[in-house]
């Protein structure tokens, strides 16, 4: 962990020394194609990836749950702030756009409430899944530098980590929608439908985001940046309809093209399961299923492209 | 972190003096004598690895995401950035039934050169070549100081890439063999940091390799426990094709090797049978 450090002194001190042996009568290279010697860093192909990600399923599963315990079990109330932490965060938003900026105008107006909250919760979990696939990289180098495994169980564990966040959060959401006085319907049985397309997508973005941000690292500094520009433009607050074409007064393909965002479609159609009167335009279900396939396989592609070189200084 | 600087503190006490001038010993060319016609398991070949080390930031470049924006915008890169060259050509070819051991300076290159051999740490030129797959003795970075020695335990074997069955299986020998008894029950910063080394120790080296290699894993714990883990090791390398060791406790490399490099500044020193490269490193 600390050679980088300390190989400053050397390198800095670092005069010619000639020690290195004369590769003798055969190239090395030839010498192990001789003996059927491979490269010990060589990117296997993607199938042969994915069977060795499907292998390491108990490590992804253990590493997502122990994080989750290490994570609060130095706060007095230990997993319960799985369930305040969401809470507080809709109470607020609450309080500074339903009561005070009253921006619960429009046709969301009678149930602002639960469309808010609704909203919160979805995008949370995108935005933590996210932001963590970010940093799965780039704060696991010393266990990227110690052990062999696909380096893909990283994003994943931290997607899988949040996803079990979602389920406690999601127990809780149903049950502040009910008591806002929705009705129980039909549509709520495609909610895991739901979760499953935003899952997809998390893990899709994730994967992406941990190729960048292990290389670039101030990517970690500008994402609570980019965060809050995705969440201000998704409507969680609004419903971009009403904004874009009432408010506004822009044409109703502006609006559109603001749905085609997937953290706001899927936040849309969540939001269609959950509440009775809030309609969606049929497309957003187009737009929740490409974003799901689309996410997962280009991000497994483009995080695979690198995979040899993830754990370089 | 006490761990660590007692570690530090114990190897810069074993560390032998800094050599004032380069003395230049030409190592035995690659096959001069091993009638005994072993077969290659590990070619290194020319091999260079260079890190890139971000140093500290001046406050004024700290922190905000408005600054690290403009870094980006102005297509800049820290100017802290140093890259490190820690192997500078690095060749040779170790054999089936090998037990090498790496000596050298605390920066030497000696874990970057066994990270490189295991596959973790790319080449920036050259390769590296191997028999199956090498392992690292070493699992400490996967384990978590907040959960208990139980849930360590099962993390740690999925790490190192056990199944179900396995890790079931190794339970109890794990336990067993690290001697802390009903402490496995508590969370891991509880621990005493020989408890903790030796739970890593016992956790590491629960699964048989092909090509083994331990990176200082053998200066933990008491005098009881230094005797079962070099028993562990002995066995371990009777199973493993090649064993490659860094220990700064140059006895343990007298015991267990055939053969020393010698690192100095990434580079190979010296090379060859154990007397006369220990004699020649305790004499720099």
């Amino acid at each position: 962990m600390s050679q980088p450090e300390s190989a400053t002194a050397d390198a800095q001190a670092g005069g010619p020394s000639d020690g290195t042996p004369s590769a003798g009568q055969e190239p090395l290279a030839k010498l192990a194609e001789r003996y059927g010697l491979r490269r010990a860093i060589a990117r296997p192909s993607l199938p042969v990836y994915l069977r060795q990600l499907w292998e390491r399923r108990h490590f992804i599963m253990t590493y997502a749950t122990s994080r989750n315990v290490s994570k609060y079990s130095n706060s007095a109330l230990g997993q319960l702030w799985q369930v305040l932490t969401p809470l507080l965060n809709a109470a607020i938003y609450y309080l500074m756009f339903g009561l005070i900026l009253g921006a619960s105008k429009g046709t969301v107006s009678d149930y602002y409430p639960e469309f808010l909250i609704t909203g919160m919760f979805v995008f949370t979990y995108t935005q933590r899944a996210v932001s963590g696939g970010a940093k799965s990289i780039s704060s696991n180098l010393s266990l990227i530098r110690a052990l062999h495994f696909p380096r893909a169980a990283l994003p994943l564990a931290y997607t899988i980590q949040e996803f079990q966040q979602l389920v406690i959060s999601m127990g809780v959401l149903v049950v502040l929608v009910l008591v806002t006085g929705q009705p129980l319907t039909w549509l709520w049985l495609l909610i895991p439908v739901a979760l499953l397309m935003q899952t997809m997508f998390n893990i899709g973005a994730s994967l992406v985001l941990a190729r960048v941000g292990a290389t670039a690292r101030d990517l970690n500094q500008l994402l609570p940046f980019i965060m809050r520009t995705w969440l201000y433009a998704s409507g969680v607050f609004f419903s971009i309809g009403d904004k874009v074409t009432s408010s506004a007064g822009l044409p109703q393909w502006v609006a559109d093209v603001m749905y085609f965002n997937p953290a706001a479609a899927y936040m849309e159609l969540m939001r269609h399961l959950l509440i009775a009167q809030h309609e969606i335009r049929p497309y957003i279900w187009f737009v929740c299923v490409f974003w799901a396939v689309f996410a997962l396989l280009g991000g497994f592609w483009y995080f695979w492209r690198a995979e040899e070189k993830y754990g370089r200084g | 972190m006490a761990e660590l600087t007692e570690e530090l503190s114990r190897v810069k006490a074993e560390e032998p003096g800094v050599p004032s001038t380069d003395v230049r010993v030409h190592p035995n060319p690659e096959p001069p004598r091993h009638p005994r016609a072993g077969t290659p398991t590990v070619v290194v070949d020319d091999l260079h690895i260079i890190y890139r080390v971000y140093g500290a930031a001046t406050d004024a470049e700290k922190g905000n995401a408005a600054n690290a924006l403009m870094r980006l915008l102005k297509r800049q890169g820290r100017p802290q950035m140093k890259e490190i060259h820690a192997i500078r050509g690095v060749s040779f070819v170790a054999h089936h039934g090998d037990a090498i051991g790496i000596v050298g300076r605390n920066g030497s290159g000696k874990s970057t050169l066994l990270r490189a051999i295991a596959g973790l740490l790319p080449p920036h030129s050259g390769a590296v070549y191997t028999d199956g797959q090498p392992s690292l003795l070493g699992v400490n970075a996967a384990l978590m100081r907040e959960l208990t020695g139980e849930r360590n335990i099962v993390l740690g074997c999925y790490a190192m890439g056990m199944n179900p069955a396995q890790v079931k299986d190794k339970f109890d020998d794990i336990v067993d063999f690290s001697g802390i008894g009903e402490f496995v029950q508590f969370p891991m910063s509880t621990y005493s940091s020989g408890m903790g080394a030796r739970l890593r120790f016992a956790i590491a080296s629960a699964k048989k390799h092909d090509v083994l290699i331990i990176d200082e894993a053998l200066a933990t714990g008491d005098r009881e426990f230094k005797r079962k883990s070099q028993e562990r090791i002995k066995q371990m390398r009777a199973e493993a094709g090649t064993v490659f060791l860094v220990a700064h406790n140059l006895d343990v490399i007298e015991e267990t090797c055939n053969r020393v490099i010698w690192l100095h500044k990434g580079k190979i020193k010296m090379d060859g049978d154990p007397k006369t490269v220990l004699a020649a490193y305790n004499k720099a």
